[in-house]
Order: structure tokens, then C-alpha cells, then sequence
């Protein structure tokens, strides 16, 4: 029986109650609460959603009538689908990483653990590129409603795939320096677990706050 | 996969002399956490509970100038965070921690790291938090922090800042420490423990760390928009730029409302510990109650309105929230009546332990009666904001949550230490606490049907109070003298009670199968559980004497000790227990890294209290992350050469890779 466990060293878990390594358990835990964080912010938008006293406003142009100055509407739709498009492409090179990390493929489990990163830091561009575009058609923070929801909403998205980039970079590093193999699965699981979730909000941020006019 | 695998014989380098104080800064290990917590927790009680004095000595009398309204109001609402956040919650943790390995047959927490960061961390978010005393400016817009009175606009000083951002630090602490113990009772269980063979404690506890997982960040969000509208400018709350301040009040109460059963939930799982102990029977319905458990947590999430009524919601959602309210008075009946069930036709002791618990059950009920009333919103609008209200929850609160909790001491005490607290300083401690409680609050219900408001800092004289609020004054004193009492008896037990066996109580579940004190690896070879009382089936099925049979109990002086300190292993002249090294099990190493995290996670609030300094919030995120970096490329135990013995009975801790993350 020893033997039999040792050798089965891939699957060192099963001494668990589930079966389930903990820190997968943990992270469906954390995964819900931060389902409950999203709900909380995109709630609060909706519920402000159109009741911003000045502009600029999302999908309308608003003129101030103090000064008569012109502001268009602010959201890039084509601009954030090819973000969008770009995050949820992110998610199947997470799928192809996670497969090569659990088949010892070195050469692939490198690359996609590569491009997901790269392809999360490309969607964190698109955001910094949003946000300064925002800023200069006179968008901020403290403008007004909107900008108070929007950019705590999709601000806390953007730090939370920030983490997830530098969870794929130390990842990739390991990778480099001694090797993701079997053993390592879970660890790349719980990664992949987190890395899903982000994309599903950005999901559902994309479709109420950009799509939905 | 249960096969026990033979200990390698090599030493473990990490065993470190124990009881200094770098052993308890860098203990990962869940009894001594437990301890922390609850030294830490009872301080904070204390600190609470001369915040109420001061308050109850300036309302002892009409028209009294013993401290000014603005002192008035930092203390109540300080008085309030502290005690829900400082010392109940705590209060309940230091049990998660020290019993739900123990109950659960586990060698600790599924993440022992972690649970010593969300100790340190609470540890910071309360130093945090009563720093504002020092520098006199503590919080005071109420617990509830309503907006628009906490907004920048109205309360300018930094006072807000401390509540708020104490409140973030704290509840990164309960998140942390929910994750860890919902994934330890979900995935440590010993072999055969089934969820419906769980203590009842642990069950408790369970839904406690789901309603945490599921409430807390609901306020962080809520704490996190008046963060940024007191520190950004945001509008979140700014009625003037289109903003409804109600949904401060929507976001405080959906998270304000499970909150309160995750204050007394806990409580409930150490009484229905203690009452069938005591009882000498099992516990009356536990499939009910553990039902009771889920669906009181359920309900507990869609009734967070009725603590708006007075906003002017409607008729629908009045009734609604109303309804919702009573409903959730059903499981938690249920549950009352279990507890009679239980003491019914059972062959009572009433020690210290059982006194508090059946005193939960007498004043809990009253509280969950008045209770009752106010979910009628009519009836509400009366009651809201008076001291009608301030009675019911310290009912629900003192005489539920911490009863619960006394009891709690009383009974894992022995365990916790192998001594026991004194029973007859005990007994004091129960009826002065019985009758101080009673003596405090009560009156509190007609000053508050009279039309006294809650949270003003004093009252005209004839207005019919002032037998009330000097008969609560009075009440709180005897608390006082009830409390000092405690105090003494819990720290002159710690190396003056009688020495204790295994199950001093005769009670059913394993942890009192454990010597006392609990070694450092709880059980030699994890146990295989075959029922919801397995010492008192070993018992009936002719294995062991019963404990608590007449001729065992005339060898000592406690009548209701079963089981004292002669058989106890450890004591002069007996063998000591073997050490975790000499059984070949691995524990995870002490460090000190979750202390330097929690110190590196609270400089960016220090940062932006320090008119954002740029430095230190800047500074102390990157220390965060270089810490996380090191904590989580160290394996949790030493790394050794042998293979480890992956034998599902003897070593619960995971096979770390070298960069596990634990």
C-alpha cells in the first residue's frame, strides 16, 4: 500500500476527505465570495446606471448647458470586444496550458502558460488604454456617477487580472526553472480555476455595462 | 488507503522550546492560534465592556455631565465594533480554531499558515482600530456607520477612516480564516466522520464560515465606496451628484444581518456541545438541527430590511421583509425546543458550563422574542432606534452569543489547559452574570416603549427613566464584579485548577478522547469514527466504565468531575507523551511569515491614514507581495530525504511540492 502511494506520487491527495486537494477547495471558496465582491459592484452600477446629474455618460452624447461643451459617448464598443474577444481567447490557452502541465509537456505547458499572460497583459493594455481615453474626454473618478461605478467596477476587474498575470508569470517561471509536471496539476488547476473566473465576470461586465444600452 | 505507514527514523530538526514568545510569533499551530485568539478576544471584551461603563455611568442620572456628546459617541460606537468585531467574532474563532480539528479528527487546519496570518491580522485590524483612541479621534458614527453622516461632508475628522479601514483589515482576517475552515471541515475529516456524524458544534461552524464567505464581501464593498468617497472623491454616497444613500444602508444590512448569526450560530453549537453532556443524552433531533442550522443561514440573507423599515421602503417590501422575519423565528424555535428535548428526563449536572447554557437558552429567548415583535413593521416603527431595540440585542447578544461562549470556556477549558476552572467562582461568575445581565437590560425595554432614544448622550429627568437607567447602571456593575471574577478564575485555573483526565465531563465526541492538554499533533493515529457519540457507544457496548456511574464520581471532591488528573499522562511521575518526532509526524514548521505579512498588508492603511503616504502604501504592498513570494515557495514542513509516509492514517498534511502554496 505504501508503495502503491509513493508511486502514485502525481496524485497525492487522496488522503482528503473529498478526494479534492485542499487549496482547490479553498479557491471555490474564495471564488464564491468574490462572486458575491463582483454582484456587489455591478449592483451598484446598474442601480446608478442613468442617474448621473452630468455627463460624459455611457452610450449618449451630453452637453453641459452651462457651457454648451459636447461630450460624447464614452464607451468604445469595437475597441472592448476586441479586448473582450482577446480575454476570452486567454482562457483556452489557460485549458491548453493546464493539459500540457498535466501530460509533462514542457515545450507547450511553456508556451500557453506564455500566451495566457500575454494575452491578459494585452487585455490590461486595452483597459490602460480605455482609462486614458476616458480621463482625456473628461471622465473620472469623481465626475460623476458613472464614473465612480465604472472604474471601481471595472478597476477592481482590471487588479484582479493583474493578479492573475503575475500568477501565470510565476507559473511560467517554475516552469522554466525546474519544470511543471503531474505533480504539479493542482497548483496549475487552482491557476486555471481563478483565471476562468475572472474571464466569466468580464463576461458578464461586458454584456451589462457595455452591450446593454 | 487508511493503511498507517511505519515512522522513518530520522529526527525532526524543527523542534523548537516551547512557550517563549518567538514560539508563539511564529506558531502555526491551531491550538495555540486558538489561545491567542481568545486572550486577545477576552482583552477586547474588556476594553468593550469599560466603553459601556462609561457610558452607563453617564446615563446613571438625568441631565449628567460626566463626559461630553462627542465622547459619547465615540465610545457607543466603538463600544458596538469592538464588541461584535473584537470580541464575539474572535471569541468564536479561538473555537474554530482549537475544537473543529479536534472534533473532526484532524492534526490541524487545512491551512495552518493562513490561519496563523488571520490571526495577526486580526490582531493588527483591532491595534488599528483603537489607535484612534490615542490620538483621540475614535470612530464615531455608530456601528452601523450610516451614510450620509460618516461621508467626508459631515464627519470630516479621521475617525470614520480608523472604523473603515479597520473594518477592510478585519474582515480580510474572517475571509481568510473562512476559507481555511470551511476547506478543513470539508476535506479534513478523520475516516468515517460523515457530515450527519459532525458535532454539532462543528456544524455550527460550518454555516458560520459560508455565511462569512457570503457577507463579508458584501461590506467590503460597501466599506470600499466609502473609502474611496472620503479619500477619491468618488459619489457613491453623495446624494447631490444623483447618489441614494440607502444603498449604504441595503449593502451594510445584507452583510449587518448574516452577521448576526455568524455572532451567534457559534454559540449555538457550543451549547448543544454542552447541554447533551450534561444531560447525559443525546442530542434531541440532530438531523433537525443541523437543518435548523442551514435554514436559519439561508433566511438569514433575505431579511436584511428589516432593520430599514423606518426608511419607508413600501407596503410590498415591508411585508415582504416582515414575513421573511417571522418565518426565520421557526428553525430558530426548533432549535429552543431541541435544547428543552434534550434536558428533558436527561440526569442533569448543573455545572458552571451547564448553567450558562440553559441560561442561553432562557435569555436568548427572550431577545428572539422581542425580536419577534419588531418584525412586524408597525410594530417596528415604535421600536426602532430606542432602547426597546438596544434591549433585544443585547438579550440575543450577552445573554445568546456570549452565555454561549462562557459556557463554551467552562466546558474546553479542562481541555484547552488539563486543569479545570473553579466551580464555585464560576457559580458567582453565572448568577451575578444572570442577574446583572437581567438587571441591565431589562429595565432597558420600558425606558425604550417610553420613547427613549438609543445613542443620545443623556435625557431629561421626569420623562419616567430614570428608575430604568439607574437600575441598569447598578446592573452593570454587578457585570463588572461578575466579569472580574471570570477574569481571575480563567487566569488563576491556567496553573491552580484541579488536574483533569481526558473527559473530565463524560462527554460523547473525540476530541475528549485526547489527553489534556491536547499534544501538539492531536491524535497519535488519526481515529476512525463510527457515530455521533463514540465514547458513549464505547461506553454502553462494555469497553471502557461508564464515566459519571455513582461509584466513580465518590473519589473526588467535584461531583460532577468524572474523570481526574490520576490516569493523566504528563503529570510528575508519569511517562510524558511522546513527542511528534518520536511518532514520526510531521508538523508544519513555525515561521514567522504570516506575522511579517499581516504587518506588511497593514502599512497601506497606515499609509493612507498618514495623508496617503505614497511611501508606505506603496512600499508596504510590495513588502506584502515579497513576503507572499517567500511564504509560499517555503514548504510547509521541513523538507526531508526519506520519502514521506503517504499513508492516509498518519499524516493528514498535504505531500508539498517544494512551492506549495499553504
Amino acid at each position: 500500500m505504501a508503495t502503491a502511494a509513493i508511486e502514485h506520487h502525481d496524485a497525492p491527495h487522496h488522503h482528503t476527505s473529498t478526494g479534492l486537494d485542499n487549496t482547490k477547495i479553498a479557491v471555490w471558496a474564495f471564488i464564491g465570495s468574490e462572486c458575491l465582491f463582483f454582484m456587489s459592484l455591478i449592483s451598484t452600477y446598474l442601480i446608478y446606471k442613468g442617474r448621473s446629474l452630468v455627463g460624459p455618460l455611457p452610450h449618449e452624447p451630453w452637453t453641459d448647458p452651462a457651457t454648451g461643451q459636447t461630450f460624447k459617448a464614452i464607451l468604445n464598443i469595437p475597441v472592448t470586444s476586441a479586448s473582450t474577444f482577446v480575454l476570452l481567447m486567454s482562457s483556452l490557452f489557460m485549458v491548453l496550458a493546464h493539459s500540457a502541465v498535466v501530460r509533462s509537456d514542457r515545450k507547450y505547458s511553456k508556451i500557453w502558460l506564455a500566451m495566457t499572460a500575454l494575452a491578459g497583459t494585452t487585455f490590461l493594455g486595452f483597459q490602460a488604454f480605455e482609462f486614458t481615453e476616458f480621463v482625456h474626454a473628461g471622465l473620472t473618478l469623481d465626475r460623476n456617477l458613472f464614473g465612480s461605478t465604472f472604474f471601481t467596477l471595472t478597476g477592481f476587474h482590471g487588479a484582479h487580472v493583474t493578479v492573475g498575470v503575475i500568477w501565470l508569470i510565476t507559473l511560467l517561471f517554475i516552469d522554466i526553472k525546474r519544470g511543471l509536471g503531474p505533480r504539479d496539476a493542482v497548483n496549475v488547476d487552482i491557476c486555471a480555476l481563478y483565471w476562468h473566473f475572472v474571464d466569466v465576470v468580464w463576461i458578464a461586465i461586458f454584456t451589462l455595462v457595455y452591450l446593454i444600452q | 488507503m487508511a493503511t498507517t505507514v511505519a515512522a522513518p527514523p530520522y529526527a525532526t530538526a524543527y523542534e523548537t522550546k516551547r512557550g517563549g514568545l518567538w514560539d508563539w510569533l511564529t506558531t502555526v499551530d491551531h491550538k495555540k492560534i486558538g489561545q491567542l485568539y481568545l486572550y486577545t478576544a477576552i482583552f477586547w471584551f474588556f476594553v468593550g465592556g469599560l466603553e459601556a461603563g462609561l457610558i452607563r455611568w453617564q446615563l446613571r442620572q438625568p441631565n449628567a455631565g460626566f463626559i461630553s456628546a462627542d465622547l459619547y459617541n465615540q465610545l457607543f460606537t466603538m463600544h458596538g465594533t469592538t464588541m461584535i468585531f473584537l470580541a464575539i467574532m474572535p471569541l468564536s474563532a479561538a473555537f474554530f480554531n482549537y475544537l473543529i480539528p479536534l472534533q473532526i479528527g484532524a492534526r490541524d487546519v487545512a491551512f495552518p499558515r493562513l490561519n496563523a496570518f488571520s490571526y495577526w491580522v486580526f490582531l493588527a485590524g483591532g491595534l488599528f482600530m483603537n489607535f484612534s483612541w490615542l490620538v483621540g479621534a475614535a470612530p464615531d458614527g455608530g456601528w452601523f456607520g450610516y451614510v450620509p453622516l460618516t461621508t467626508r461632508a459631515y464627519l470630516p475628522g479621521p475617525n470614520i477612516d480608523y472604523w473603515l479601514l479597520g473594518l477592510q483589515i478585519l474582515g480580510i482576517s474572517s475571509l481568510a480564516a473562512a476559507f481555511n475552515f470551511a476547506t478543513t471541515i470539508i476535506n479534513m475529516r478523520a475516516p468515517g466522520m460523515h457530515f450527519m456524524r459532525m458535532p454539532i458544534f462543528t456544524w455550527a461552524s460550518f454555516i458560520t464560515q459560508f455565511l462569512l464567505i457570503l457577507a463579508f464581501p458584501i461590506i467590503t464593498v460597501a466599506l470600499t465606496f466609502l473609502q474611496f468617497d472620503r479619500f477619491f472623491g468618488t459619489n457613491f454616497y453623495t446624494a447631490d451628484a444623483g447618489a441614494d444613500p440607502l444603498l449604504w444602508q441595503h449593502l451594510f444590512w445584507l452583510f449587518g444581518h448574516p452577521e448576526v448569526y455568524i455572532l451567534i450560530l457559534p454559540a449555538f453549537g457550543l451549547v448543544s456541545e454542552v447541554l447533551p453532556t450534561f444531560s447525559r443524552k443525546p442530542l434531541f433531533g440532530y438531523p433537525v438541527m443541523v437543518y435548523s442550522i442551514i435554514l436559519i443561514a439561508f433566511l438569514g440573507f433575505g431579511v436584511w430590511a428589516h432593520h430599514m423599515f423606518a426608511v419607508g421602503m413600501g407596503p410590498i417590501a415591508d411585508s415582504v421583509f416582515g414575513v421573511t422575519t417571522m418565518l426565520i423565528a421557526i428553525p430558530t424555535g426548533v432549535k429552543i425546543f431541541n435544547w428543552l428535548g434534550t434536558l428533558w428526563g436527561g440526569s442533569l449536572r448543573f455545572t458552571t458550563a451547564m448553567l450558562f447554557a440553559v441560561g442561553l437558552v432562557g435569555l436568548f429567548t427572550i431577545g428572539g422574542i422581542s425580536g419577534i415583535m419588531h418584525s412586524s413593521p408597525p410594530a417596528d416603527l415604535q421600536q426602532t432606534d430606542s432602547y426597546f431595540i438596544v434591549s433585544h440585542f443585547h438579550y440575543v447578544l450577552f445573554g445568546g452569543s456570549m452565555m454561549g461562549i462562557f459556557a463554551g470556556v467552562y466546558y474546553y477549558f479542562p481541555k484547552i489547559t488539563g486543569r479545570l476552572m473553579s466551580e464555585s467562582l464560576g457559580k458567582w461568575h453565572f448568577w451575578l452574570t444572570f442577574v446583572g445581565m437581567n438587571l441591565t437590560f431589562f429595565p432597558m425595554h420600558y425606558a425604550g416603549l417610553t420613547g427613549m432614544a438609543r445613542r443620545t448622550f443623556t435625557y431629561d429627568a421626569n420623562q419616567g427613566w430614570d428608575v430604568e437607567n439607574m437600575t441598569a447602571t447598578i446592573g452593570y456593575f454587578v457585570l463588572a464584579v461578575a466579569m472580574t471574577i471570570f477574569l481571575v478564575n480563567l487566569l488563576r485555573s491556567r496553573s491552580k485548577g484541579q488536574r483533569v483526565g481526558n473527559d473530565p465531563w463524560g462527554a460523547p465526541t473525540i476530541e475528549w478522547t485526547l489527553p489534556s492538554p491536547v499534544p501538539e499533533y492531536n491524535f497519535e493515529t488519526l481515529p476512525t469514527v463510527t457515530s455521533r457519540y463514540p465514547l458513549w457507544d464505547r461506553q454502553h457496548s462494555g469497553h471502557a466504565e461508564v464515566p459519571g456511574a455513582p461509584e466513580t464520581e465518590s473519589h473526588t471532591e467535584h461531583e460532577d468531575i468524572v474523570d481526574v488528573a490520576e490516569e493523566h499522562r504528563g503529570l510528575p511521575g508519569e511517562p510524558p507523551l511522546p513527542t511528534a518526532a518520536e511518532l514520526g509526524i510531521h508538523l508544519p514548521s513555525p515561521t514567522i511569515k504570516p506575522l511579517l505579512a499581516a504587518l506588511a498588508l497593514t502599512l497601506p492603511f497606515i499609509g493612507l491614514m498618514m495623508n496617503k503616504n505614497l511611501i508606505l502604501m506603496i512600499g508596504g504592498g510590495a513588502a506584502f507581495v515579497l513576503v507572499m513570494y517567500s511564504w509560499l515557495l517555503t514548504p510547509i514542513e521541513p523538507e526531508h530525504h526519506p520519502p514521506a509516509p503517504v499513508g492516509g492514517g498518519d499524516k493528514p498534511m498535504a505531500d508539498s511540492p517544494f512551492w506549495t502554496a499553504r
